[in-house]
């Protein structure tokens, strides 16, 4: 009996003595079991979509029709940029980790609306089943590309209405996660806890949820305007009836640009987090890494022309887009730098969250530069639309963000479950991934360079070698995918105990048991000290 | 783990369970935020009328004629008037003056079913003339127009949308009211039942000029 106790006690919120069984997770208001939910649909989405990635680089192994004709070929490219984007990248960090982390981290039983926060989830999911059911209806997947472009978005005869009406819901999921957010953040913080001493994952993902709330509304309205105009053939973006179609690409990345910076923030907040604690170090200039997060969402507003520089937008806004763009440059530049000064003369520890917060650096950097090349005008035009563009947003997306989720998921994986996974089997999925990584988008970024466009299922044969290479580095970075992913399971199933706080950090969250109690602290805590104060903690050991 | 500590612990934590979590700052900045999300929602909408006003002014213009300022007055100074009557229901939940209170939130919603009635009216002339999207004298509209009138029932449909959910709102807070969970001390419902019955009607204010006057 006794051990059963002990046993049930450890496992905090995830104990199943009162609360088993699967209405005990769905009708959960717990923040953390909300934050699991998500967890494991953004899992089951993430899978599909990469193996869908996996099928397009396998149709391009060589060229003309190797397993899918051009039609498929369409649908699988919209669906993976679906699935990715709006079910995966978008919500990852801030649903799954934000959810879990946020009120722990600023020492708060909950966020701010419980009950909100799990409606967050049903309309996710609600979001997800209705993107996945146009498989099984009418004209099946939507083949127009995740950006929905009109006019083809209004003429196709496949299921766009429900892919758009999939990302109008998704949009309501990520308003309300956000609104939530910034409540919390303003209203329910522990005592001591001044805005200057929060941990920079709760700057981050205050800023984001800014974005969130400020940029959604206006996509979630084009969308409908996609489906009346597909219902109801108004000419919304049809010249002749008085519209206009590049007005459809400008209110789409009104929205979808802020959006990449929902995606990029919430990952450069994981990395603020890691990189001091595994120096042992203070953050550089905490200041300078809240203030252009703040930037970043305040100037990412402004460069959605960016994408449009094709379209014939006039001179002045085209040079006012570029330099907007180039500007942003600055503030992502001014985090590297800190994140570097951080590491110097630290006792840097390679533990495999450090290992992926390298990796994020690494590959934003080149993701990053590579941004550059596609903001200038003149370069911009040589490789629009070639597959130099999807190697820059996959080096930035998924270099960025899929690293800082892979970061985020390695750090706090112990204090979620409670347990350790095998660090030197994380260690090396980490080297295959970001081995397979380089070979599969380096090669598109050099191939878009050379002339290939993106979007298509053949190409010339001059293209042929770098193809391959690049396919065969799809299979070696799925191939550390799955033994991450494997490894994580395995180890938040069975692993060690990991204990309070196994990397010895500093923030709220490592001061209560893994996995936390159900109202995350016995007590709400005090906060005396900076989250990132090692110098001060370290001087009292050595006293 | 040592399990006494714990045990100590979870019984530390039950009086926690029954704590009252108040927090009507909270409450009340989540229906902030939410309102700027309304009103981003409304505001895409806002730009693409200017946009297609801008690139077709003639027919814009001519289009508007259609619509009735008589009745888009009438119906601006009953929501006008019934964003007044809410705001008083607050002073009196403060003043514990209860049936004060509901009497003002019955106005209030009688106002918006008025302004629904009358926006019955407005919109089924328009759709006798067959002006309604899709419908043949719709797509026989030279260019331009028809944008004017699907903006016209998309921006006044999602707005009279907004006004059926303000009303059950407002129903909802009547019956808390009565069962006397908001109380003079403990209002924060209302208020932000209050604060969406301004938004719809701060919207409605721009709707009014943009359709009815400008013409």
């Amino acid at each position: 009996m006794t051990s059963s106790t002990i046993d049930l006690n450890d496992r905090g919120y995830l104990s199943s003595e009162k609360k088993s069984g699967i209405g005990a997770w769905i009708f959960s208001t717990d923040h953390k079991r909300i934050g699991l939910l998500y967890l494991y649909s953004i899992a089951i989405f993430f899978s599909v979509a990469v193996f869908l990635g996996f099928l397009m680089k396998l149709e391009l192994i060589a060229p003309g029709e190797t397993i899918m004709k051009a039609e498929t070929y369409n649908r699988t490219f919209t669906m993976h940029g679906v699935l990715m984007i709006f079910l995966f990248i978008i919500p990852g960090i801030p649903a799954v980790f934000g959810n879990i982390m946020l009120p722990l981290m600023i020492g708060a039983k909950d966020v701010a609306f419980p009950r909100l926060n799990l409606l967050s989830w049903y309309f996710y999911i609600g979001g997800a089943i209705i993107a996945i059911s146009a498989l099984f209806f009418g004209e099946g997947l939507a083949d127009t590309g995740w950006t929905f472009y009109a006019p083809y978005s209004v003429k196709t005869g496949t299921n766009v209405s429900t892919a758009v009406f999939a990302a109008f819901i998704l949009g309501f999921s990520s308003i309300l996660t956000g609104l939530n957010f910034l409540t919390t953040i303003h209203r329910m913080r522990a005592p001591g806890m001044d805005w200057f001493k929060m941990p920079l994952f709760v700057w981050s993902l205050y800023a984001t949820s800014w974005i969130q709330i400020l940029a959604t509304p206006i996509v979630g309205i084009t969308l409908l305007m996609i489906i009346a105009e597909r219902v109801l053939g108004i000419g919304l973006f049809d010249p002749a009836l008085g519209g206009d179609p590049i007005l459809y690409q400008h209110l789409f990345w009104i929205y979808s640009h802020p959006a990449v910076y929902i995606m990029i923030l919430p990952a450069m907040g994981v990395i603020s987090e890691t990189i001091p604690v595994f120096s042992r170090r203070k953050i550089f200039g905490y200041k300078a890494v809240v203030y252009s997060s703040l930037a970043i969402a305040f100037v990412g507003y402004l460069v959605w022309g960016h994408h449009m520089f094709t379209t014939g937008m006039s001179g002045p806004a085209l040079i006012v887009f570029s330099i907007l763009t180039f500007l942003v440059a600055i503030p992502s530049a001014v985090k590297v730098f800190n994140w570097i000064a951080t590491m110097y003369k630290g006792s840097i520890d390679m533990q495999a969250p450090m290992l992926f917060s390298l990796g994020f650096i690494f590959l934003f950097m080149i993701g990053g530069f590579t941004g550059l090349v596609a903001g200038a005008l003149a370069s911009n035009v040589h490789i629009h639309d070639t597959s130099f563009v999807v190697g820059h947003f996959h080096y930035v997306m998924f270099g960025g963000t899929g690293f800082g989720f892979f970061a985020a998921m390695h750090y706090w994986l112990p204090k979620v479950y409670g347990r350790m996974y095998n660090t030197k089997r994380a260690k090396t999925s980490f080297w295959i991934i970001i081995i397979g990584f380089n070979m599969l988008y380096f090669s598109m970024l050099i191939l878009g360079i050379m002339g290939m466009p993106r979007r298509y299922y053949d190409y010339l044969p001059e293209f042929h070698n770098l193809n391959i290479v690049s396919t065969v580095g799809s299979w070696i970075m799925i191939t550390g995918l799955i033994l991450m992913i494997y490894n994580l399971v395995v180890g938040a199933n069975s692993g060690a105990k990991a204990g309070k706080n196994p990397w010895k950090a500093l923030t709220l969250e490592w001061t209560t048991q893994s996995p936390p109690i159900e109202e995350n602290f016995d007590e709400i805590p005090r906060v005396e000290h900076g989250p990132y104060d090692f110098h001060l903690i370290n001087q009292e050991n050595d006293g | 783990m040592d399990n006494s500590i714990n045990i100590a612990a979870e019984e530390k934590n039950q009086p926690l369970q029954h704590d009252e979590h108040r927090d009507d700052e909270a409450s009340k900045m989540g229906m902030w935020l939410f309102l700027f999300t309304e009103l981003l929602l409304f505001g895409g909408l806002f730009l693409v009328y200017t946009i297609y006003r801008f690139m077709n002014a003639e027919a814009f213009e001519h289009a508007g004629m259609e619509l009735n300022t008589n009745l888009g007055t009438v119906n601006t100074i009953v929501l006008i008037t019934s964003s007044y009557t809410a705001a008083l229901s607050i002073v009196a939940v403060r003043h514990k003056q209860y049936i004060k209170a509901k009497y003002l939130l019955w106005v209030t919603i009688f106002f918006a079913m008025f302004f629904m009635v009358v926006k019955y009216f407005e919109w089924s002339a328009k759709i006798s003339h067959g002006l309604f999207p899709g419908m043949e004298e719709f797509l026989n509209l030279p260019p331009g127009e028809g944008l004017f009138f699907f903006l016209y029932f998309f921006m006044t449909g999602l707005h009279a949308l907004h006004i059926i959910i303000g009303s059950v709102f407002i129903g909802f807070v009547i019956y808390y009211i009565d069962k006397g969970t908001i109380k003079h001390d403990d209002y924060v419902v209302l208020e932000n039942a209050g604060l969406y019955w301004h938004i719809v009607d701060v919207i409605w204010i721009f709707l009014f000029p943009l359709f009815y006057l400008i013409a």
